[in-house]
């Protein structure tokens, strides 16, 4: 959730490369297949085109990712010569380390409630502000209003307000006379994951909202009136005809809240950072914390690599389980 | 026309690939001329930032040519950003060492100019105070304040409840039950930050560790002496009293009103155990810009009863100015400038910290401050604080495993053993 995903129209498929990346699809579909072949100034273009996207990968995603996997090989301090090779020992340790372990668990745990929590919210929002009523433009944009927001701002913004005794939320609880626990909602180990849940939730729920919003749109009007003949009542209409027509949708945003989920920071560290008593930590907070904080550059470069096959098993193992059916029917 | 827009756009594209690529290897920028000195401190409050504005100032005035960038940050942000530029090599040429591990670890990396020789006349000057900033016997860094930690309390706060500062720790635990009677809020925390906490285990190990012990210690990081775990029981006994502020588990140190030494600041609680910036801090919390003002008191961590440690000896630190190697000369002239009697006399008296430098320790114009100069120079020795002496690994961890006993998931015996640990992994 840290990295503001790309909106992705629900036929698509997500596992799709971006439509800029296969130049050779798009040139044939400009000519006729028969006299397709590409000329060298095509290629050229091509390659002009192409080039600028592929070397901001190659400089932002590919070159980083391979200089974590040489760190997590070594012993290193963050400044000096790389030099004190120890294999997989980094690797041993992370997987070991407990407040590893806790970091994944949160990190599956955030992953499965925002998909649990959201998804029903956000469907039941946004099968009412798809019907006419008054009101229903100021709706959708107060919904929406936390997404657009920073999420740092949106974290200091819920961490002054949850600050025990003076803070706002402790102020109303105690005027309808509950007892906000001591050490607050963040400082409660038992309770700041729950409460970082729920901030979660008012900031991402706007998102699966605009989503199935837009989703809804695309059903035809004639599906409905179809329905409507068949003497289907509202509730019917939703749940047998418009809920099936939005699977598409709905598994391509559980696939970005699982992306988001698994690489949640911004919001943990404003919030707690990561406590307390490791509380709430995520894989993100967990490298940051080992690498910047305490120069373990190598334990980081491990975490952060196990982070990534985490992300890339579960990327692909919903990608061939659950989006597939989207992508093959399409074509 | 089609063509010409097609050639413009390749030649937009090839602007945006070179722009791309000058990003990509512009990392040689920051060293200047040698007539330009970056520098990065962390007085990012009056009076401080203004004081330090005014000295580059002079200084760029006494030599003509000669650019000084001051970049004033808080000091969270100014480790943080110091960890990136350590590793990428491109620091700024004047900056700010803690001294111990970490400047060792630095030195080793062959991060940080040897100021022995360029600054012998300040490092004599200095005196025995450089010892936290040196290698081998080579210094590398000149430390412009330093100072101890100690229990800041609001006078007028322990007036009321008709408490006196304690000198021993059961004296203290009935001073903080007082002044709860009292309907006051005895101690605040800020152990979201962790080492603040850390801070209270560091002083108690002060008391029921010898002096040997803890040298020791730091030179072959074997914590196997009773007395470490003792620190733990002592920190634990007092953390069973609930001194502390409501939510201090997630009460960060100094940011905002709401921080622990916002609280002291703005009366919410009696007292705080901070260092010696504490006074600043506080300033820059209160609208007024006076903190606590005169009704700020000190008191020193009190004795361990039936500890092994000196009960006079002080937890402390300092903030030394290093040069980045291969910064140009004049960073070092801006680095003995800024330990001349002169700027530490003008340190002194906006009350910043405190001077190192003999000379200008009467300058001091804030009482409490000047007492704690003299708890300082009396004191039989310095305890560096243990995470900057151990080094950042150990004291990360040191510092996890102490904010995890504040929240009741951890023993003494356990802090011991993950210190015991992150030095054995450290190798």
């Amino acid at each position: 959730m840290s990295l503001t995903p790309p909106i992705v129209a629900p036929d698509q498929g997500v596992g799709d490369p971006a439509p800029g990346v296969r130049p050779d699809e798009l040139s044939s579909r400009r000519r006729p297949r028969a006299v397709r072949r590409t000329t060298g100034r095509e290629r050229l273009e091509i390659l002009v085109f192409v080039l600028p996207a592929l070397v901001l990968m190659a400089l932002f995603v590919g070159w980083p990712v391979l200089s974590a996997v040489r760190m997590s090989l070594y012993r290193w301090r963050g400044f000096g010569p790389m030099d004190d090779f120890v294999g997989l020992d980094n690797y041993r340790r992370v997987l070991t380390d407990d407040v590893f372990t806790q970091a994944v668990t949160h990190n599956l745990t955030i992953v499965v409630l925002s998909i649990l929590i959201q998804l029903p919210l956000g469907l039941g929002a946004a099968l009412l502000l798809n019907r006419r009523m008054r009101g229903r433009g100021v709706v959708r944009t107060l919904i929406f209003v936390p997404y657009v927001l920073a999420e740092v701002i949106a974290g200091v913004i819920w961490f002054q307000l949850l600050i025990p005794e003076t803070g706002v939320v402790d102020g109303l609880l105690g005027g309808v006379g509950v007892a906000a626990p001591d050490q607050g909602f963040l400082g409660t180990p038992g309770l700041a994951l729950g409460t970082v849940m729920a901030v979660l939730t008012w900031k991402y729920l706007g998102l699966a909202i605009l989503l199935f919003l837009a989703g809804l749109q695309s059903v035809p009007e004639e599906v409905y009136e179809a329905a409507q003949l068949d003497g289907a009542s509202w509730w019917q209409t939703q749940w047998r005809v418009v809920v099936p027509l939005l699977g598409p949708t709905i598994r391509t945003w559980c696939f970005l809240s699982m992306i988001g989920s698994l690489q949640l920071f911004d919001m943990v560290w404003v919030l707690t950072g990561g406590g307390p008593a490791n509380a709430t930590t995520t894989m993100a907070t967990y490298l940051i914390t080992q690498g910047t904080q305490r120069g373990n550059y190598g334990i980081a470069g491990a975490a952060s690599v196990v982070l990534f096959v985490i992300g890339v098993v579960m990327a692909a193992l919903y990608q061939r389980l659950v989006l597939r059916r989207d992508t093959r029917i399409e074509r | 026309m089609r063509k010409q827009t097609r050639v413009a756009a390749l030649a937009l594209l090839c602007a945006g690939t070179t722009l791309t690529a000058a990003c990509g290897s512009d990392d040689t920028a920051g060293g200047g001329d040698g007539n330009t000195v970056t520098w990065w401190h962390n007085s990012n409050n009056e009076p401080g930032k203004g004081y330090y504005e005014q000295v580059a100032a002079d200084f760029e005035a006494d030599n003509p040519g000669v650019t000084v960038e001051v970049t004033a940050m808080a000091h969270e942000d100014m480790v943080d950003k110091l960890a990136a530029a350590f590793q990428s090599g491109d620091l700024p040429d004047l900056y700010m060492e803690r001294g111990g591990g970490e400047l060792a670890a630095h030195v080793d990396a062959g991060l940080t100019r040897d100021l022995t020789e360029d600054a012998a006349e300040e490092i004599e000057a200095i005196g025995g105070s450089v010892a936290g900033w040196q290698v081998d016997d080579r210094t590398y860094a000149l430390p412009f304040s330093l100072g101890v930690v100690g229990v800041w309390y609001n006078t007028a706060e322990f007036e009321e409840a008709g408490v006196t500062p304690p000198t021993t720790m059961t004296e203290w635990e009935q001073v903080n039950d007082d002044l709860k009677s009292a309907g006051i809020a005895p101690l605040s925390l800020g152990a979201g930050d962790k080492w603040p906490a850390a801070h209270y285990w560091y002083y108690a190990a002060v008391r029921t560790c010898s002096q040997d012990v803890l040298t020791q210690a730091v030179s072959d990081l074997d914590f196997s002496d009773p007395c470490f775990v003792e620190a733990g029981e002592v920190v634990e006994d007092f953390i069973g009293t609930e001194p502390f502020n409501k939510g201090f588990l997630a009460t960060p140190a100094q940011e905002g009103a709401t921080s622990a030494s916002g609280l002291l600041a703005t009366g919410k609680v009696a007292s705080e155990m901070q260092g010696h910036w504490e006074p600043g801090v506080m300033q820059g919390l209160t609208d007024d810009g006076e903190g606590l003002g005169d009704r700020t008191g000190w008191f020193p961590f009190p004795e361990v009863e039936g500890g092994a440690g000196d009960p006079t000896a002080a937890l402390g630190g300092g903030d030394a100015w290093a040069v980045s190697e291969g910064a140009p000369d004049t960073a070092v002239d801006l680095v003995k400038y800024l330990l001349s009697e002169d700027v530490q006399r003008g340190f002194a008296e906006n009350d910043m910290g405190l001077p190192t430098v003999p000379a200008a320790t009467d300058a001091v114009s804030d009482p409490v401050l000047a007492d704690l100069i003299e708890v300082r120079d009396s004191a039989p020795y310095v305890q560096l604080y243990f995470d900057t002496a151990f080094g950042e690994s150990i004291g990360g961890a040191m510092n996890d495993e102490i904010a995890l006993m504040f929240a009741g998931e951890s023993t003494p015996q356990d802090i011991v053993d993950a210190m015991q640990q992150a030095a054995d992994q450290q190798g």
